[in-house]
């Protein structure tokens, strides 16, 4: 194993405004040579914006990066390459019908014309000598599982004279067993090989088990860290989440009836195909809102598919008011079952359908007395979309422009106006305020609580704790496609949600 | 406004690909102007042009709604060929089986054809549906085994012995040929046609059946979310597709060829793939589009006489179309012009 001179990283106030939006506040992490160093935070803390920054995909607004004891400039990732600053991306990189051998050489700055591939093959052979774990070089990285794959960028890197890694995230795509061994081997080069790493994440159980010391970030400000040793699962739930105040802004009026939603047992295969979506009981009741918080990615996608009816389920039931429920337009009808995906414009709305016909996708197939139509009411369409729109301000030219137009506050307004009219017993949410401005955000919980109190049951799934904790009326937290934790409002504690969202049972 | 760039960029792409058909024409040595003249004088010339275009527009108008049904699904259909030929093979077969019953054969003929059609297409559908098959592919594919499977039947199972020269099925009797339209020497397939064009606007324009279809074309996340029947949806609007070009197949054995033969795999599902795009996936577009397509085709043999170009030429005009349609559709949406806010003060 070659000793390389490890080398440590180190930026100095860095600061990255994106207009007027602040992502990165005068950050000042340190990682110091040979450690293994892990970034904490929430979904948009600015860990990513942080690393990019190193990694010159990105200009700071203000801050120096010191890498080794001198102040380096970093125009582009061809720079940070040459300092030896190398990143591992939570996705693949690899040209999957290449082999690893070919895929390592290709990216060699200084691939000749012609490759010369058995000099090629034999020095390669003696640089996996020098590395302490082993990836089939000869075959197709496409058969390669994606445990090995990570490995293989991994190998990439070093194999590129790489001497500093940012991890973004490495694990999030490999079963429990293939992270630990991952990161094992990058723990044991950081302690053997001089190497030095930076790991984003957000489970806490990775950060005890391999990182040598942290530093948390939270919106876009550095709050603390320090050797790992030192710190409890709580100190680091309590510095990601902060202090946040139980704030309910919105009035709650009436008290919980019967429940409207029940999944019973219901088992699922995630997006992956590798890991297994497993619900044993989740109640929602009429008036009360259930939110489901967790760390992207940990089943929550999923539920809202099981609840549409786009995910099958191997075992379980779904019901909704005492009755199995399949999700079809007639269920979802007769039973007053509404939906409000993520990304409305992505998946609610046809985007070059105009802002009225996306507003009657509802209702458009029956009449006023609920009886099937087979010719279309355009000019009822139309008033109707003329109507909603000016009871729910949207803002849009004209009724007819495409919806695709509209700005993402104006689009979930419409969606919001096409799903709460009319009785809703149901109202499935996911995400509803990502990307939305600041007045945008307050209307649409407005609009949320308002469906609440007049005794919806609602199921808010959101990426959002500050959104969950100011809507809920109980709190579950999803983990690894399993509801981990739940607690009422009252007695939320926000270490234990930080805890149980991040992977600590 | 959008209903001005829906009818602006087509038309532009249209006339770009003249030009550029013009540009080779130069290259060859001939004269641009001398060939568009001749087409317009065989194609919309004088009567007996304008009849001969619109007999030709009839299968066209069919086979370019077997691409613009599904379009508006979001599915691209290219294979609409197939279902021609395998829908005039059903329509010769059982009309020779089936003689003596007047206007009612003519019916059973444009049943089986239709039918036939629709099994095809649809068959597209349902692949696509439980499957995840590409429509595009395996349609295009399909047509290739449709055409295999018409010669097989038309040169062996349903040959008439008394086809020599060219194998055919039994030839059909005469009350079972198509016959002309009033007033003019064209036939009923040409009103079959422009009745299935204004029925099926009316059905995808006006029925709560074809705006869950566009539904489904528009965003199939939206459709499911509002818990639309997307597969059924996708098995029967391109099995409709799939019968009317059954229907074509019918039109030209019925009224052109008077049994099923070889002939029937004309490339009018290819032409109909370009009308279709150029129409937008509109069912009324279809028309006027289908007879200037028709024009030209009509014109074909005129020009290469008189201007000695290859057979091929007309082709190279369809393709020079088509890929100028293709460009257009990267644009809808750039033009400041054609945009809402650029009239109404907001």
């Amino acid at each position: 194993m070659t000793a390389l001179a490890p080398i440590g990283v180190e930026t100095v106030g860095m600061t990255m405004k994106f207009g007027a939006f602040v992502a990165l506040d005068n950050v000042s992490i340190q990682v110091r040579p040979g450690t293994f160093h892990a970034l904490l935070g929430e979904n948009g803390a600015g860990k990513s914006t942080l690393v990019k920054c190193m990694m010159g995909f990105y200009h700071p607004t203000s801050g120096q990066l010191i890498v080794g004891d001198r102040e380096v400039s970093i125009d582009d990732p061809r720079a940070a390459h040459a300092h030896g600053l190398g990143m591992v991306y939570q996705h693949f990189t690899l040209v999957p019908s290449l082999t690893g051998a070919e895929n390592l050489v290709i990216n060699r700055p200084d691939v000749p014309a012609v490759i010369d591939w058995a000099d090629e093959r034999g020095a390669l052979a003696d640089f996996m000598a020098t590395m302490p774990f082993a990836v089939p070089l000869d075959v197709p990285v496409s058969r390669l599982s994606a445990g090995e794959k990570q490995k293989l960028e991994l190998l990439k890197q070093l194999y590129l004279g790489r001497k500093f890694l940012i991890l973004d995230e490495p694990t999030s795509v490999l079963t429990p067993a293939e992270a630990d061994e991952l990161l094992g081997m990058v723990r044991q080069m950081t302690v053997q090989a001089g190497l030095t790493v930076l790991m984003i994440t957000h489970k806490f159980r990775e950060v005890t088990a391999y990182a040598d010391e942290v530093s948390v970030l939270r919106r876009g400000r550095y709050v603390g860290g320090g050797k790992v040793a030192e710190l409890s699962h709580a100190d680091m739930a309590a510095l990601m989440i902060g202090e946040k105040t139980l704030s309910q802004k919105a009035a709650r009026s009436g008290v919980p009836g019967d429940a409207v939603l029940s999944l019973r047992g219901v088992q699922a295969v995630d997006r992956s195909g590798l890991k297994q979506i497993s619900l044993d009981s989740l109640d929602v009741r009429a008036g009360e809102i259930v939110g489901v918080a967790g760390v992207s990615g940990n089943g929550q996608t999923e539920l809202m598919e099981l609840l549409a009816g786009q995910r099958p389920y191997q075992a379980g039931a779904i019901a909704v008011k005492g009755h199995a429920y399949d999700a079809s337009r007639t269920q979802a009808r007769a039973a007053n079952v509404r939906y409000l995906p993520e990304e409305p414009l992505h998946n609610a709305c046809a985007p070059r359908m105009s802002v009225a016909q996306n507003m009657a996708f509802r209702d458009f197939d029956e009449d006023a007395q609920g009886k099937p139509r087979f010719w279309l009411d355009t000019g009822a369409m139309r008033a109707k979309a003329r109507e909603l729109v000016a009871a729910y301000n949207v803002k849009t030219t004209s009724i007819d422009s495409p919806i695709a137009a509209l700005s993402g506050g104006n689009v979930q307004r419409a969606v919001l106006a096409r799903e709460l009219t009319g009785p809703v017993d149901l109202l499935v949410i996911s995400n509803p305020c990502f990307g939305l401005d600041f007045s945008a955000v307050a209307e649409i919980r407005a609009r949320i609580m308002a469906a609440r109190n007049s005794g919806t049951a609602v199921l808010l799934i959101s990426e959002d704790l500050d959104e969950i904790l100011e809507l809920s009326d109980r709190v579950l937290v999803m983990s690894e496609g399993r509801i981990a934790f739940e607690t009422p409002i009252g007695a939320a504690d926000i270490g234990e949600i930080g805890q149980h969202m991040a992977g600590h049972a | 406004m959008r209903r001005s760039e829906a009818v602006a960029l087509p038309l532009l792409a249209l006339i770009a690909g003249l030009a550029a058909f013009g540009v080779f024409l130069l290259l060859l040595g001939k004269s641009p102007i001398d060939f568009y003249g001749y087409v317009y004088q065989a194609g919309f010339g004088s009567a007996f042009s304008w009849e001969n275009t619109l007999s030709r527009a009839a299968p066209l108008l069919l086979a370019a709604l077997c691409v613009a049904i599904p379009a508006r699904l979001g599915l691209v259909v290219i294979g609409g060929e197939g279902a021609i030929v395998l829908g005039g093979v059903a329509a010769g077969v059982t009309g020779a089986s089936f003689p003596g019953l007047g206007l009612g054969g003519i019916a059973l003929m444009a049943v089986a054809g239709a039918l036939t059609g629709a099994l095809w297409i649809g068959a597209v559908g349902w692949m696509r549906v439980r499957r995840g098959v590409n429509e595009t592919i395996s349609s295009l594919l399909m047509a290739y085994i449709a055409i295999a499977l018409m010669n097989h039947f038309v040169e062996s199972v349903f040959r008439d012995p008394a086809s020599l020269n060219k194998p055919s099925t039994a030839p059909l009797e005469e009350a079972y040929r198509l016959a002309d339209m009033p007033g003019m020497a064209v036939h009923w397939g040409l009103g079959i046609g422009l009745v299935a064009c204004i029925v099926s606007y009316i059905v995808m324009e006006r029925t709560t059946w074809g705006f869950a279809a566009r539904i489904v074309g528009g965003n199939v996340r939206a459709a499911q979310i509002q818990g639309l029947p997307t597969g059924r949806l996708i098995l029967g609007f391109t099995a409709l597709a799939g019968s009317f070009a059954g229907l074509a197949g019918m039109v030209e054995v019925s009224a052109v060829h008077g049994s099923a033969n070889g002939s029937l795999a004309a490339g009018y599902g290819y032409t109909g793939i370009l009308i279709a795009f150029l129409a937008r996936h509109n069912a009324l577009a279809i028309i006027p589009v289908a007879v200037l397509l028709a024009g030209f085709e009509a014109s074909s043999g005129l020009v290469q006489r008189r201007l000695d170009l290859p057979d091929a030429t007309m082709l190279v005009l369809q393709g020079l179309v088509f890929v100028a349609i293709l460009v257009s559709e990267t644009l809808v949406g750039r033009f400041r012009l054609f945009k809402p806010e650029t009239w109404v003060r907001a």
